[in-house]
């Protein structure tokens, strides 16, 4: 007994520990890591996570339906509308209701223009993070063309709050739809435009190529999905394999990767945004006018101009923004393939106009446990770069 | 009306669920149904473990997508713990549920998966469930130091303690928590809708009948 805590200390001592984080600009947020170090080389890797913990869960289980869709803004703030997604989707499951066709082509048009949104900033802090500055100041300039259209639709450019259980919030306002469209036939010139400057880079594929490789088995075993997942060689993608929305009726490749490392995950994400723009271009033309949300008065509030006239819609807009719904009890896992992977929403509801558990299956909170496995063995600076190449955010990770 | 349901009742029943079927066949697997179009695996606590790596290894869910659990405080068993799994060969998802008390160990699964690690660090950390098997019991979501179980529903939103600086002792310090107004937690269950018995309507109905 005393010879092994002998043991211990001595190992202890050998080793040395390194405190990254939480505040630092390759931590992509609050991560604290500790690292035991072997010199240069890795030979553990704990994260600390929990430093943004806000509490979403618990705060879901003391609000109507309604009032939790902010809340999923807040969690992966890169790619809000793709966590509002799931829960709109998990809501509209248990209210046994399907949004109309415009309100479920509004939210692919918008999953993907968030996908976009998201891969700009993950491979341009990507680059950043292997000392490419480029990247990320022209990927910022072609982002915030996405925030527009954000805020053309929503009204807000990150917590847009737009996709509702029943629909969305409001329909695209005039003209909208001809500006995304021309967004679309420019856009893919400027990701040839990244793939020059990245695809080939000398320095970026030394970082990059062969670090952190992780095999498909162990992919899935780790719980890896997304890019993630698709970098190490599994064709799998839940807008193809469960399709949601009006995802079954457009077409699409699923980029897959085959080594299973950093510079894959790069260019599954790479291409993903082609296919995204693809998707962006069949929406529009797939998209025609009609009602953007259920046209059930006791789920989705009435119009502002019905208002004023209608009693009734007067007491159903009192009540739904006072109340909320009721939702029939039951429970549901309902997942969408989010930008980063899948995103979950385990929804229990007890019948009353509160959920009774709100489960959040973020997509960082499994990749970044991975962490320790990929880095084992690397160098400090690889670290780095297997952090980037997960794509995570600590908003839904800490939740 | 009563024709029709004749008609219905002698209509060929429905197609027999194959995959559920399939899963009841497995060892543990006490009621196997669908709800919502989702396969559910109801088990118990014993049983589970051993379910859960027949469910990987027979019927190929490669995946846990997630681990979770409720907290039902007027149960026996206050917790059910929900694992969320994913077959990405079969497509196909199911959810295996049982319960457990605040006592008792839960047998961990990381020896099936290694990711639900974390999320069986986060069990312990937010319901107070331990795992038998898992290597890590630390917190992971809430504060170092922090006591209490915040998921549990007898925990209150506002928590018990709240954080600042303190200029005198040059440090952030834990207090009380000190509400400037009572929590207020809005009762909206409205009678029109006949949901549940409001307080006051038990005397309503023994007067009447």
């Amino acid at each position: 007994m005393s010879e092994a805590v002998a043991k211990t200390k001595i190992f202890e001592v050998d080793s040395h520990t390194i405190n990254f984080g939480p505040q630092h600009p390759s931590a992509h947020g609050v991560l604290r890591l500790i690292l035991e170090m072997d010199g240069e080389v890795i030979e553990r890797c704990d994260p600390h996570i929990g430093l943004l913990h806000r509490g979403t869960e618990k705060l879901i289980e003391y609000k109507s339906y309604m009032q939790a869709v902010p809340y999923f803004d807040r969690l992966d703030y890169v790619s809000p509308m793709g966590c509002e997604h799931a829960f709109a989707l998990a809501t509209e499951k248990l209210l046994g209701v399907q949004a109309p066709e415009r309100a479920q082509w509004i939210r692919v048009l918008f999953a993907e223009l968030t996908r976009v949104l998201n891969h700009l900033l993950a491979i341009g802090h990507f680059a950043l993070d292997c000392g490419a500055i480029s990247p990320s100041l022209w990927m910022y300039e072609e982002r915030e063309k996405l925030l527009e259209f954000y805020e053309r639709a929503s009204g807000a450019r990150f917590h847009s709050n737009y996709f509702r259980p029943g629909g969305v919030a409001k329909d695209l306002p005039a003209g909208l739809e001809a500006d995304i469209a021309a967004w679309a036939d420019e856009y893919p010139k400027f990701i040839d435009e990244m793939e020059n400057l990245l695809n080939g880079n000398r320095i970026f594929k030394q970082r990059l190529v062969d670090i952190g490789v992780i095999s498909a088995q162990e992919a899935l075993a780790w719980g890896f999905s997304g890019p993630s997942l698709r970098g190490s060689g599994v064709a799998w993608d839940l807008r193809r394999a469960q399709p949601y929305d009006k995802y079954a009726e457009v077409e699409f490749d699923v980029p897959v990767g085959k080594h299973g490392d950093s510079y894959d995950r790069y260019l599954v994400r790479m291409a993903e945004m082609r296919e995204s723009v693809k998707i962006v271009k069949q929406a529009l033309a797939k998209m025609k006018p009609g009602p953007i949300k259920v046209q059930d008065r006791k789920i989705t509030p009435p119009t502002r101009a019905e208002m004023k006239h209608s009693m009734e819609a007067l007491i159903h807009h009192f009540k739904l923004y006072t109340e909320g719904y009721h939702v029939p009890a039951g429970a549901t896992y309902t997942a969408v393939e989010a930008p980063k992977g899948e995103f979950g929403v385990y929804l229990q509801a007890d019948g009353s106009n509160r959920p009774y558990r709100c489960k959040i299956r973020s997509t960082g909170f499994a990749h970044l446990q991975a962490a320790d496995r990929l880095c084992k063995g690397h160098m400090l600076a690889d670290m780095v770069a297997i952090l980037g190449s997960l794509d995570i955010v600590f908003g839904e990770i800490d939740r | 009306m009563a024709e029709e349901t004749d008609i219905q009742t002698e209509a060929p029943a429905a197609p027999v669920d194959e995959i559920l079927v399939g899963l009841s066949a497995l060892p543990g697997a006490h009621e196997v149904k669908r709800a919502l179009g989702e396969a559910i695996i109801l088990t118990t606590r014993e049983a589970a473990h051993a379910l859960l790596l027949a469910l990987r290894d027979q019927l190929q869910f490669q995946q846990v997508m997630d681990v979770c659990a409720v907290d039902y405080p007027e149960r026996a068993q206050r917790f059910e713990v929900v694992y969320n799994l994913l077959s990405v060969t079969r497509n196909q998802r199911v959810r295996v549920i049982f319960s457990t008390d605040e006592a008792a160990e839960v047998a961990s699964v990381t020896d099936i998966w290694p990711v639900a690690g974390w999320w069986e660090r986060e069990i312990w950390d937010l319901f107070g469930i331990r795992f038998n098997g898992l290597a890590d019991h630390r917190r992971i979501l809430s504060d170092y130091g922090f006591e209490g179980h915040p998921l549990r529903k007898d925990f209150p939103l506002t928590g018990y303690v709240e954080v600042h600086y303190d200029d005198e002792r040059r440090a952030v310090v834990y207090d009380k928590v000190k509400l400037t107004q009572e929590f207020r937690n809005f009762d909206f269950l409205s009678p029109w809708e006949g949901m549940t018995l409001l307080p006051g309507d038990e005397k309503v109905n023994r007067s009447r009948s």
